[in-house]
């Protein structure tokens, strides 16, 4: 094929491939804006007539979108803290620790990852309930604070660190939280940065667990509260746009932000699955 | 200084978690699964009783339940091969010399993966919408009638289908551009001197040194589109006439909205062995056709 020909192709497959990724984000945020019904009508508007907040009013002063909002930063937050601290702490221990069956533990929780969550839902919510956590935040985040993925994450790249420089420090005297605090924790730091943002990611977007656990609206998280507001308001099309804009922007943001290192974490767990 | 308890001391948190809200609720929902467990017994714990296989053979006999299941591998079957294409395309042409602006189409195209899965299907109702949506708008300027996309029972499972696609294509992409960038460029080199042409250079080159990142990603994203649910409950709830009710939206309603437990846990383990079963077979197959290329 003629270069220049192939040239166009491929960046305009690109370009159109962008469009199609884009425009239902773009078309969201610009009907947020619009006035109520404005984006029914034909032919579709792209933009609004005349630009308002009134949708974004609407649903943090009379549809709880606040709550929902600071419910998700608070949760979304405590859960990446919390399994931060417990998967760094057993991913190291995987692959820096010497114990008795550490390879075979370790198999076996790799081996866990078949295991859909789903089928532990149902006992789980039971065992809840029974503890008295059904509809509260802990709900949520107790079953979050440590994943799989987190120590297979961690151990793949604890590995890295040279024995000699942890051997050095013990004869040193020093002790094994000290050498896990001042010598373990700096040199995990880029895993660690990639860690915090897909815990962050997956705490924020989840939606079934969430569902179940959480029966009150005062607890929702903004996926549960924009699908129950969904039910509620499905023809008002500019606030539900508002409320997904809410809903999608602050992963958005946080993901452009960081985006070499949550790329760079997708690729280190996808290696060997 | 004892190492061992040192070690036990680091994993004691994470093993407990993993222990108690995850191992611990898998077995007990095997157990579950034996039971009656339903309002009744939510109500009074003597209420319950074991009934051994029954759930898994009412399931059987259920047409819910295999109508359920024929949506899930509908949507696995045709999601699957769509989303990977999709994902190998673009990787593709990400990978090309003649592409411009990379970073900037990278992140485009891999937008969508992390945005909320509630909120865009929110927005995709909306463009799929019969009357005033964008897609039948498009469509009606290349003279095709109006599709009630979300509101037909053929045209509902099509529909989240590009939706699914549309939302994960980026994922394996990134995965499927490492992998192509890790093929030296040599080989491509050598095939060109030899006058092999794009085509056949991408079926005896790229698809076989992308072997084990495709079969390994075609395991993971059977297991995600398995796991059907969120994508429904918003779009469609499950309608029109059930036709995107798929096995993991009939085990949230038999367990959270009738409370049938007991017979919701067999939907769960029953989908966990269908799932184990196609991922199994799928390493099999792989294995046997690596087997029989010569060496």
């Amino acid at each position: 094929m003629n270069p220049r020909l192939a040239k166009a192709l491929i960046n305009g497959l690109l370009i159109g491939g962008a469009v199609v990724a884009l425009f239902p984000l773009l078309w969201m945020l610009s009907v947020s804006f619009m006035q109520p019904g404005e984006a029914s009508a034909l032919p579709p508007p792209l933009l609004p007539a005349h630009a308002t907040l009134g949708n974004y009013r609407e649903l943090f002063v009379h549809a709880g979108m606040g709550r929902y909002l600071l419910n998700s930063l608070a949760v979304s937050s405590v859960i990446t803290a919390l399994s931060l601290a417990f998967n760094l702490m057993a991913g190291y221990a995987f692959a820096k620790l010497r114990f008795a069956g550490r390879e075979r533990l370790f198999q076996a929780l790799i081996g866990a990852l078949v295991i859909p969550a789903q089928v532990a839902m149902l006992p789980l919510f039971l065992l809840l309930k029974y503890i008295g956590l059904v509809n509260s935040y802990a709900g949520v985040i107790v079953p979050a604070m440590a994943t799989v993925f987190g120590i297979f994450l961690v151990r793949q790249y604890a590995r890295g660190i040279p024995d000699e420089l942890l051997e050095a420090a013990r004869i040193d005297g020093a002790g094994e939280w000290r050498i896990f605090g001042q010598i373990v924790l700096p040199l995990l730091k880029p895993i660690m940065v990639t860690l915090a943002i897909f815990s962050f990611l997956a705490a924020w977007n989840d939606f079934m667990w969430p569902l179940i656990v959480l029966t009150g609206q005062e607890h929702y998280t903004l996926p549960i509260g924009l699908a129950s507001l969904a039910r509620e308001h499905a023809q008002d099309s500019e606030l539900m746009m508002a409320g997904s804009v809410i809903t999608v922007l602050p992963v958005i943001v946080l993901f452009l932000a960081m985006q070499r290192y949550y790329l760079e974490g997708l690729l280190l767990g996808s290696v060997k699955g | 200084m004892n190492s061992s308890r040192t070690a036990w001391l680091f994993l004691t948190p994470a093993l407990l978690v993993l222990g108690v809200f995850f191992l611990l609720p898998v077995i007990a929902a095997l157990v579950l699964s034996l039971t009656d467990y339903d309002l009744y017994a939510l109500a009074n714990i003597h209420n319950l009783r074991f009934v051994a296989l029954q759930n898994y053979w009412a399931l059987l006999h259920q047409p819910l339940f295999w109508s359920a299941l024929g949506h899930t591998v509908y949507f696995v079957a045709v999601g699957v091969p769509l989303s990977m294409g999709t994902s190998l395309g673009a990787a593709l042409l990400l990978n090309s010399p003649l592409a411009r602006c990379k970073p900037f189409f990278r992140t485009a195209l891999f937008a969508p993966v992390v945005t909320t899965v509630v909120a865009v299907a929110v927005i995709w109702r909306y463009l799929f919408n019969t009357k005033y949506g964008m897609a039948n708008f498009v469509l009606g300027h290349l003279g095709i009638h109006p599709v009630d996309w979300l509101g037909d029972p053929h045209w509902a499972m099509p529909t989240i289908i590009l939706f699914a696609v549309w939302k994960n294509f980026g994922y394996n992409m990134i995965i499927f551009l490492a992998g192509l960038q890790a093929i030296p460029l040599d080989l491509y080199e050598a095939a060109r001197i030899d006058g092999a042409s794009a085509w056949r250079q991408f079926r005896h080159i790229t698809l076989p040194m992308l072997g084990p990142t495709l079969l390994m990603v075609s395991i993971l994203t059977v297991s995600g589109y398995f796991q059907l649910f969120a994508e429904p409950y918003v779009m469609t709830e499950g309608g029109p006439l059930q036709s995107t009710t798929s096995v993991l939206y009939l085990m949230y309603d038999e367990g959270f909205k009738w409370w049938n437990l007991g017979s919701a846990s067999a939907v769960a383990f029953l989908l966990f062995l269908i799932m184990f079963a196609v991922t199994a077979l799928m390493l099999k197959l792989a294995r046997r056709g690596h087997d029989g290329e010569p060496a």
